[in-house]
C-alpha cells in the first residue's frame, strides 16, 4: 500500500519540539500517524501488560507504519506478528486480556477486520455483561477506515455503525493530531474494550503538537479522559456543523469557506461515537437553531441518522429548521476515481447549510 | 536433504499422527487392555486412588446430568445439553488440571465445569435464564460455557499464550465438539496455538451428532485427531467412554505442555446417548438399533466392573459415592426450586465498567416505569 510520508522516529515524533532561532522551544509539526506511535510507545512503556500484535505490525512496523519501531524497542514478545487470520487474532486478544494482558490490536483496513466480527460482537462486547464485571476486556481494537486515499475495493469502509450499534463497546473516532495521542492513551487505559477508527487520509497531516506535553498532562489525575466527550472545534453562531473522525477537517474546510461568503458555522466534533456526548452536542445546537451531521459512511441507519434524531428529541424547541445530513450515499464504497461524487465535500455542506430555512 | 534428516524428519512426522486405533486402556467388558511397551509407556494405567477420584466424580456427573433433565420437565430449567454418555470426557478434562490451569468449556460440558469444583446451582445459572453466566471465570480458572461453536478455543490460546509471556506455570484445556471442529475459529486456534507454542490441549468430544447432522457430513479427515499434524502439533485419538484412557491420554498432553512441548489435538471418540437436548428429538434423525449399540459401551458401568473386579471398590465405596452424588442432586434441586429475584438494574450495570449517561436514563425510564405499574 502506501508508505508514511514523514520519516520521524517515534522518538523524534514524541519528543515534538525543535529549537527556534531564539533559543525558546516550540512544538514541532507531529503527524497523525507518528502521535498515534508515540502513544503506543509511552503505552508500552508505562504499562508491561500492553501488547500489541496483528498483521505486519512487528518488523515492517505495520502497513501505515504505525508501529514502526516497537518490536525493536519491546522485543517481539511485546510487539509481534500474527498467522493472517483477523477472527484468530481477535479470539487471541480476549483470552490475553482474560490472563490479565491489554493487547492492543491492529485490523489492518476496515473491511479486513469483518472476520473478526464474531468475535468482537458475540466475546469482546459481552464478556462484562456476561460475566456480571467479573471479566474485563480492556482491549483495543485499531482500525484504520474511510475513505479519500484512492484506495480499492475493501480498503476505504467506513464501518462504524455495525461497531456502535453492539453494547458493550466503546467506539472513538478522533479528528486531530493531539486527540490521536490522548484518545488512544486514553482507549489503552480503559477497562472496556475500545474501538478505535483512525481515518486513513489523516495519517500524514500534521499539526505542531507537544506530545511531551500531552504526555506530562496526561498524568494529572484532574485531566479527564476524552471518551464520551465531543468538542466544539470551531466557534460560530449562524448553524451548527456536527463531524467526526475524517469529516471534521471537510466541515472545518466548509465553515472558512462560509466565513467568507458572511455566515458563521459553529464545528462540533463529535470524537467520541459510545459513549455520546449528547450534551456538548444539544448545548451547540441550541445556540444557533440549525444543524447539519456529516459523515461518510451511508446515511441509512447510520451515526449520522442517530446523531440527527437524537438532536430532534433534545433540541426541536430550538430548531429553526429541520436537522440536515451530508453523508455517504447507499451505494457500496465507489472505486478510486469516482469517490470524489460520494464523499461529503464543501460545496455539498454549503448547500446542506443553504437549505436550512434561512429567513432573508 | 541427508538419510538421516529425511528420516528424522518422517519419524517427527509419523510422531503427529494419531494412533491406528483409538487409544483403550479399560476395554468394554471393563478389563485393562493388553497394550503394546510403547503405547503403555506413553499412555500409563492411572493408579487405582487416581481412578476412584475419577469414578466418584463420574457416578456424580450421570446424577447431574439425569436431575438436571427432570429438572427441565418440572419447568425449573430452560434447557439442557446432556453430556449422558460422555460423562468420561467431563471428567477426564476437569481431573487431567491442577489449581493454576484453566478450562475453556461449552455449554454440554457441565459436568466437567462441576467437576472442577464449581458450585452446582451458579454453573446452572445459564440453562435457568437468571444470567448468562453465574460463576466467577477467574476465580475458578474455568471460561463460561461458550455457545457460539469454537469461539471459545481462541480465547483458550489466548489465555496460554499471556500465562506463557508472564511465565506462568498453567496449561489450558480446550473443549468443544465434532460439528465446532468445522468451524474457522477451530482451524486459527489450532495454527494460532501451533505457531505460537502455547500450552493448550484442544479436546474434542466426537459425539457423532452436531444436532442432527452425523460426523460424515462435517468431515472426511481419516480422523479428527489427523488435523493436528496439518498444524504441525500432535493429535491423538482415545476411546472416550473409557475414563482410564482419557485420564491418561489428556494426562500425558497436559505434561507435554506443562513441559514446554506445545499444544496437542485430542479426539475422544464417545456418543451422546439423549438429544441434544430436551427441545430435540433424536428419532428423527438416528435408530434405536444405533443407539442401542453404544449402550453397553457404557463408561459407568466397565469402570465400575473394572474396579470392582480389582477389589478396590467396595459395596461401602459404592455406597459413600452414590451418597456423594445424591448430595450433589439435592444441592442442584434445593438451589433450582428456590425462587431467584432477577433485578431489572442489572440490565444497564454491566454493559460497561461504568454505564454511560444513556444507559443511566434508560435504567431510570425502566425504574419509572416499573414504579407507576405498581401504583
Amino acid at each position: 500500500m502506501t508508505s508514511v510520508a514523514d520519516q520521524q522516529t517515534p522518538a523524534q515524533a514524541a519528543a515534538g519540539r525543535v529549537a527556534d532561532d531564539d533559543g525558546t522551544t516550540t512544538a514541532a509539526p507531529v503527524t497523525f500517524g507518528k502521535a498515534l506511535t508515540a502513544a503506543l510507545s509511552d503505552a508500552m512503556d508505562s504499562d508491561e501488560g500492553v501488547v500489541v500484535f496483528g498483521e505486519d505490525v512487528g518488523p515492517l512496523g505495520g502497513v501505515f507504519r504505525i508501529t514502526d519501531g516497537l518490536t525493536d524497542r519491546f522485543g517481539e514478545q511485546r510487539c509481534f506478528d500474527t498467522p493472517l487470520a483477523e477472527a484468530g487474532i481477535m479470539g487471541m486478544a480476549v483470552g490475553m486480556a482474560m490472563n490479565g494482558m491489554r493487547p492492543v490490536v491492529e485490523m489492518q483496513f476496515d473491511a479486513f477486520a469483518y472476520p473478526a466480527f464474531e468475535q468482537v460482537v458475540s466475546h469482546v462486547a459481552k464478556m462484562h455483561n456476561r460475566t456480571k464485571g467479573k471479566v474485563k476486556l480492556p482491549i483495543v481494537i485499531r482500525i484504520p477506515y474511510a475513505g479519500g486515499i484512492g484506495g480499492v475495493e475493501h480498503h476505504c469502509d467506513s464501518s462504524e455503525s455495525y461497531y456502535v450499534h453492539t453494547p458493550g463497546l466503546t467506539v472513538l473516532a478522533p479528528a486531530t493530531v493531539a486527540d490521536a495521542y490522548t484518545m488512544l492513551r486514553d482507549a489503552i487505559d480503559s477497562d472496556d474494550p475500545v474501538v478505535f477508527l483512525e481515518p486513513k487520509k489523516m495519517y500524514w497531516s500534521k499539526d505542531a503538537v507537544d506530545l511531551k506535553a500531552l504526555e506530562t498532562a496526561r498524568r494529572d489525575p484532574e485531566v479527564a479522559s476524552g471518551i464520551g466527550k465531543a468538542v466544539v472545534a470551531r466557534e460560530g453562531t449562524d448553524a451548527t456543523l456536527i463531524a467526526y473522525g475524517p469529516s471534521v477537517p471537510t466541515a472545518l474546510a466548509a465553515a472558512d469557506v462560509a466565513a467568507s461568503e458572511g455566515r458563521s458555522l459553529q464545528v462540533v466534533d463529535v470524537r467520541s461515537l459510545v459513549p455520546f456526548d449528547d450534551e456538548t452536542v444539544a448545548a451547540a445546537v441550541r445556540t444557533t437553531g440549525r444543524a447539519v451531521v456529516i459523515a461518510e459512511a451511508p446515511g441509512f441507519a447510520s451515526v449520522a441518522s442517530e446523531i440527527v434524531a437524537r438532536v430532534q428529541e433534545r433540541c426541536f424547541h430550538s430548531l429553526a429548521a429541520p436537522v440536515r445530513r451530508v453523508v455517504g450515499f447507499d451505494t457500496p464504497f465507489p472505486a478510486p476515481k469516482l469517490e470524489h461524487y460520494y464523499l461529503p465535500s464543501v460545496d455539498r455542506i454549503l448547500d446542506a447549510v443553504d437549505d436550512l430555512q434561512w429567513e432573508d | 536433504m541427508s538419510s538421516s534428516t529425511a528420516e528424522e524428519s518422517a519419524r517427527s512426522e509419523a510422531a503427529m499422527l494419531p494412533s491406528p486405533t483409538p487409544v483403550q486402556l479399560i476395554n468394554e467388558r471393563g478389563v485393562a487392555v493388553d497394550n503394546d511397551t510403547e503405547t503403555a509407556a506413553k499412555y500409563p494405567m492411572p493408579s487405582p486412588e487416581a481412578l476412584m477420584r475419577a469414578y466418584d466424580k463420574l457416578v456424580t456427573g450421570r446424577r447431574v446430568n439425569d436431575q438436571a433433565g427432570a429438572l427441565v420437565r418440572q419447568g425449573k430449567m430452560a434447557v439442557y445439553p446432556s453430556s449422558h454418555g460422555q460423562e468420561a470426557c467431563q471428567v477426564a478434562a476437569a481431573l487431567c488440571l491442577d489449581a493454576q490451569d484453566w478450562l475453556f468449556p461449552t455449554y454440554r460440558d457441565t459436568v466437567a465445569v462441576m467437576t472442577r469444583d464449581v458450585d452446582p446451582v451458579e454453573v446452572m445459572v445459564l440453562l435457568r435464564g437468571d444470567w448468562h453466566s453465574g460463576y466467577d471465570p477467574i476465580e475458578h480458572k474455568v471460561a463460561t460455557q461458550s455457545t457460539p461453536l469454537a469461539t471459545q478455543l481462541l480465547h483458550a490460546v489466548g489465555v496460554a499464550h499471556a500465562a506463557k509471556l508472564k511465565g506462568e506455570d498453567s496449561v489450558v484445556v480446550a473443549m468443544c465438539g465434532d460439528g465446532a471442529s468445522s468451524e474457522g475459529d477451530f482451524h486459527e486456534a489450532l495454527n494460532f496455538a501451533a505457531v505460537f507454542h502455547v500450552p493448550v490441549v484442544f479436546f474434542v468430544q466426537n459425539n457423532q451428532y452436531a444436532i442432527s447432522v452425523p460426523l460424515s457430513h462435517q468431515s472426511v479427515a481419516p480422523s479428527l485427531a489427523h488435523k493436528a499434524i496439518g498444524y504441525g502439533m500432535p493429535g491423538e485419538r482415545v476411546d472416550g467412554n473409557d475414563l482410564a484412557g482419557v485420564l491418561s491420554v489428556l494426562g500425558t498432553a497436559v505434561q507435554r505442555a506443562r513441559d514446554g512441548g506445545g499444544p496437542t489435538l485430542v479426539e475422544a471418540h464417545t456418543y451422546r446417548m439423549q438429544s441434544h437436548t430436551n427441545a430435540d428429538d433424536a428419532t428423527r434423525y438416528r435408530t434405536d438399533a444405533e443407539v442401542a449399540e453404544w449402550a453397553p459401551k457404557d463408561p459407568l458401568v466397565r469402570m465400575k466392573k473394572y474396579l470392582t473386579d480389582a477389589a478396590v471398590l467396595t459395596d461401602e465405596a459404592e455406597a459413600a459415592i452414590g451418597d456423594d452424588a445424591e448430595r450433589v442432586a439435592a444441592t442442584l434441586r434445593d438451589g433450582l426450586n428456590s425462587e431467584v429475584s432477577v433485578d431489572p438494574d442489572d440490565l444497564f450495570k454491566y454493559v460497561y465498567s461504568e454505564p454511560t449517561p444513556q444507559l443511566n436514563e434508560q435504567a431510570a425510564m425502566l425504574r419509572d416505569e416499573l414504579s407507576r405499574e405498581g401504583e
